[in-house]
């Protein structure tokens, strides 16, 4: 067991790990955060996702040894400090983004790390962008919807029946 | 407009909150004080006899308190099957036991031989390794065909042979509808396969045990669409706990498309497990054992014949399906392919004489049951497809040959030739909404901007039916189902009139703490933030039956709306008494109760504060407090439908299909919450899309599945998808629920699959590939390819 120190949505924090003990397990088990979700076991669906060092990082795909030191940031960490949504996160609730929620952590914190790389994406860049990030409920459309309302962008007319 | 909160409007989810901010608390987020780890070692051959089982190394691995394996579960029942079907000769299927963990033999890839408990799920994990396995491997049951070939290899040596059941429907009609073919002016036939699938819910299944020695009282945390359900199942047929000793709560759950409906094996494992070992036992279940544990959908292998006279009026259909069960029967598999396929086949058409053969087959692959549609989307698959390939061979517009045969509205109620009453539709009307709103008329302009770009532009329909809202239980009993399948809910008002509202209905998804609020809300006049919405644990739900096969708005929420009229009912009889006039006179509207033709009123509160604190009350003719509790069996099934349409270009170069535009139009009956419907659909949609060209459970000839992570099963991903065209303005309301709907959680998945491979074969047959009538999903660049050039 070696401690880990890292700092999770500003927080300094350690834990005990195996060498083996990936990010994804030492968020949840070590420290209790179950907000990242963990849906696969091949670093496919993107559910773990969360930033290191204003990264997108598949949490699932790197062992928290790796990251000792980085900055992480998870769902938890992702509200406004008086509690309220943060705009990506709000836009998900406005354009009903999500359903059972479970992927929703990973498509969030994935959603904000392209808007963080390109403030202004197309719906295909969006589509392309997110492929990492599984979602079995949404069929996407709301999702991608979500995505381009919170970058400042009109949406009214995505999806609509043709005049 | 509707009234935010209220029937109608797309009021925002209040679910959302926690689910946006990673405060969702789903089963693998539980952690109770002392819990151990599971992990179940499973078979890595398809078929094989267990001659033995060395445990010793394992047991002495770091961290491991107990390994069990069949012997250690020889006291306890089997998994129980929750549906008999009776077959064309009247003989009930053959219903293998299906024990806990493997008994002397292993059945499928997968099958659970030993279950490690260890301190760390990282033990567990190890010790597996540890544990020896002697077994003879034997000839894998695969092809159904080949199944039921006389001396086939048999998947259960107890049984006479792999053949579940033969199931003839309607038996009687068969003479007849052979008849018809003898004589019918065009026949066609189509043989096709429809394809295995995984549900794949995003939440892996988790399931926690834990007992209270002190109580006897037994809790298990799981993964489930149907709390209930499992509590019954597993206490009563597995276990043997009574019901008040055995609470089962299903917290938040991340999807489920009806994988989560069963009663699985582990469940019934870590309650057992909890009290030998005598602390909490977890199981998480991984990705890849989900893909070989969780109950696949589908796999269907059909014929299936259409006779026409020489108008073109359908006369008759004929279809015969090899239906795979796997090695087990799985909790409602049985009925999957029988009662929620062939009662579908007669679609949106007055085909009068309709005569439908199910020969259910075990095989050595994992079980299949119920995934989203189960049964509906085999129905519309084959007959859609089979419409279409009629209108090519008799060289008429798809869309007329269907409208010409359509049910057309003044033939509601309509008896079909297949048992079902389809009370009411309007099937003209949801195609002309999809002609309109995937501009049909401008497809040709379209498909010429394709061929300028070396593409193969096509056009599919598809008109689906499906029956929701499951189900009259005498109906249902009458059919062979074990269960009823009524729902039930509790409206507690308290004392300041705030309402909780107790369902059984679980929400995994669909959002029913947003719109059940939504119908209370509009039927008492008060603000939906007053009211919060209960479901997923036992102990405080009355017995309710879950959520699968689209019924939660249309059966548990009438069990809501009953439950709330009752609660009226006795607020108006308090109202009276406070307001010193008659009941008949008292009216409620928007939350207050006022004499008609007065000003004098009292508000919800005071209405519900006098239930609590009754001084100025009529105790002698009437109870304090306001609790009302209702159950609802319904009393026919509802019938959703609608009108689809897909656009696709084919890449002739490559085969590769693209879907560049979907179009829905559905008739859903009335829409509570319009958002939560559209995100329904879109969902739906993705799913079937998904079925039409990219998933496919593929097994190899040793029964090893080849597509067994998410790095070989391909599910639809963002950039494989099209924005969607979704509309459900065309209404005709449900006859016999109190709101008039019909539910729509799994149309999208039941229309999609045939409208996309329709598209497909039109692109190809537009572009000179006349001999291309079918092609089996997945509909994937090789096979498109190999259709073109074969």
């Amino acid at each position: 067991m070696t401690k880990v120190t890292m700092t999770v949505n500003g927080k300094t924090v350690s834990a005990d790990t195996e060498g083996r003990t990936l990010l994804s397990s030492f968020l949840r088990d070590g420290l209790g955060m179950t907000g990242t979700h963990i849906g696969c076991d091949t670093s496919q669906c993107g559910a773990c996702l969360v930033h290191v060092d204003g990264k997108a990082v598949k949490s699932c795909s790197v062992f928290a040894q790796e990251v000792a030191g980085a900055q992480v940031r998870t769902i938890e960490g992702m509200a406004n400090a008086d509690g309220s949504l943060s705009v990506i996160q709000q836009a998900f609730q406005d354009h009903h983004g999500l359903q059972c929620g479970f992927c929703t952590p990973g498509m969030v914190m994935s959603a904000a790390a392209l808007l963080a790389e390109n403030p202004k994406p197309t719906e295909h860049e969006v589509r392309h962008y997110l492929e990492g990030n599984l979602c079995r409920c949404t069929g996407y459309h709301n999702i991608v919807k979500a995505v381009l309302a919170a970058s400042g962008q009109d949406v009214s007319g995505l999806g609509v029946a043709a005049e | 407009m509707p009234k935010d909160g209220g029937i109608g409007a797309s009021t925002k989810r209040r679910e959302d909150m926690r689910f946006l901010t990673g405060k969702g608390r789903y089963t693998d987020d539980i952690n109770i004080r002392g819990q151990v780890h599971a992990h179940f070692l499973r078979s890595d051959v398809a078929h094989g006899r267990i001659n033995g089982i060395d445990l010793s190394a394992a047991e002495a691995m770091p961290g491991v308190l107990r390994i069990l394996t069949a012997a250690d579960f020889a006291a306890v029942g089997g998994i129980p099957c929750g549906w008999q079907v009776t077959d064309r000769h009247g003989q009930v299927m053959q219903e293998p036991k299906h024990p806990v963990l493997a008994d002397g033999k292993v059945r499928h890839v997968g099958d659970p031989i030993a279950m490690i408990i260890a301190e760390t799920y990282e033990q567990a994990r190890d010790a597996a390794e540890a544990v020896l396995v002697d077994i003879t491997e034997l000839t894998p049951v695969l092809d159904m065909k080949a199944a039921l070939a006389e001396g086939a290899v048999k998947v259960h040596d107890d049984l006479t042979s792999n053949l579940c059941y033969d199931w003839g429907f309607v038996e009687e009609n068969k003479a007849a509808v052979d008849a018809a073919f003898a004589k019918a002016a065009h026949v066609t036939t189509l043989e096709l396969v429809n394809n295995r699938l995984v549900a794949n819910p995003m939440e892996p299944r988790v399931a926690v045990g834990d007992f209270e020695s002190h109580s006897d009282q037994y809790t298990l945390y799981t993964t489930s669409q149907n709390p209930h359900v499992i509590r019954l199942l597993m206490g009563a047929f597995v276990l043997g706990i009574p019901e008040h000793k055995l609470r089962v709560v299903a917290p938040d759950v991340g999807g489920g498309f009806g994988s989560k409906i069963y009663h699985y094996a582990e469940e019934a494992a870590v309650t057992f497990a909890a009290r030998l070992v005598g602390r909490p036992v977890k199981w998480t279940s991984s990705r890849s054992e989900a893909f070989i544990s969780d109950a696949h959908g589908r796999d269907h292998v059909t014929k299936i014949e259409l006779a026409l006279d020489d108008e073109n009026n359908f006369t008759a259909l004929r279809t015969d399906t090899y239906a795979n069960m796997g090695a087990y029967l799985s909790t409602f598999a049985p009925s999957i392919p029988t009662w929620l396929h062939g009662t579908l086949m007669a679609g949106n058409y007055k085909t009068p004489l309709i005569y439908v053969n199910v020969k259910a087959v075990f095989t050595n692959t994992v079980p299949v049951d119920a995934y989203r549609g189960a049964g509906r989307p085999e129905a519309t698959f084959q007959l859609e497809r089979l419409v279409d390939k009629a209108a090519r061979e008799l060289g008429v517009d798809p869309v007329d040959l269907r409208r010409q045969n359509f049910i057309t509205p003044d033939m509601f109620p309509y008896q079909t030739p297949v048992a079902v009453v389809y009370d009411t539709g309007n099937y003209q009307a949801t195609m002309d909404k999809l002609l309109e709103i995937s501009d049909h008329a401008g497809f040709e302009a379209r498909r010429a901007e394709s061929a300028t770009r070396g593409k193969l532009r096509g056009f599919g329909i598809a008109h689906y039916i499906e029956a929701c809202g499951i189900a009259p239980s005498n109906l249902v009993g009458q059919l062979g189902a074990r269960a009823g399948l009524y729902e039930s809910a509790t409206v507690r008002v308290n004392a300041t009139g705030s309402i909780s509202v107790y369902t059984g209905s679980h929400s995994h998804g669909q959002g029913h703490e947003t719109s059940f609020a939504q119908v209370v809300a509009e039927m008492i006049g008060i603000d939906a933030n007053q009211i919060d919405i209960v479901h997923g644990d036992t102990s405080n739900t009355p017995m309710g039956m879950g959520t699968y096969g689209s019924r939660s708005l249309a059966v548990g929420g009438s069990a809501i709306v009953k439950a709330t009229n009752k609660i009226i009912n006795k607020a108006k009889k308090i109202a009276a008494h406070l307001l010193e006039a008659s009941e008949a006179d008292i009216e409620l509207k928007d939350g207050k109760f006022a004499v008609a033709g007065t000003d004098k009123s009292v508000d919800w509160a005071g209405v519900t504060l006098a239930a609590y604190v009754p001084h100025n009350y009529p105790l002698e003719s009437l109870e304090p407090g306001l609790e009302e509790t209702a159950f609802y069996d319904p009393s026919n099934f509802t019938y959703p439908s609608g009108a689809y349409g897909c656009e696709v270009e084919v890449d002739p170069d490559t085969g590769k299909v693209q879907v560049l535009s979907f179009a829905a139009a559905d008739d859903f009956g009335n829409i509570v919450n319009p958002m939560i419907v559209e995100g329904q659909v879109q969902g739906g949609l993705a799913q079937g899309i998904g079925q039409a060209l990219l998933e496919n459970c593929a097994y190899d000839g040793n029964g090893q599945l080849l597509s067994g992570s998410f790095m070989d099963y391909a599910m639809p991903r963002a950039d494989d998808l099209p924005m969607f065209t979704v509309d459900h303005s065309c209404i005709t309301p449900c006859t016999h629920n109190p709101l008039g709907v019909k539910g729509c959680g799994e149309a999208g998945a039941i229309g999609s699959p045939p409208a996309v491979v329709n598209a497909v074969i039109d692109a190809l047959q537009r572009a000179g590939h006349a001999h291309v009538t079918h092609i089996d999903m997945p509909v994937t660049p090789a096979r498109v390819w190999a259709a073109m050039n074969g």
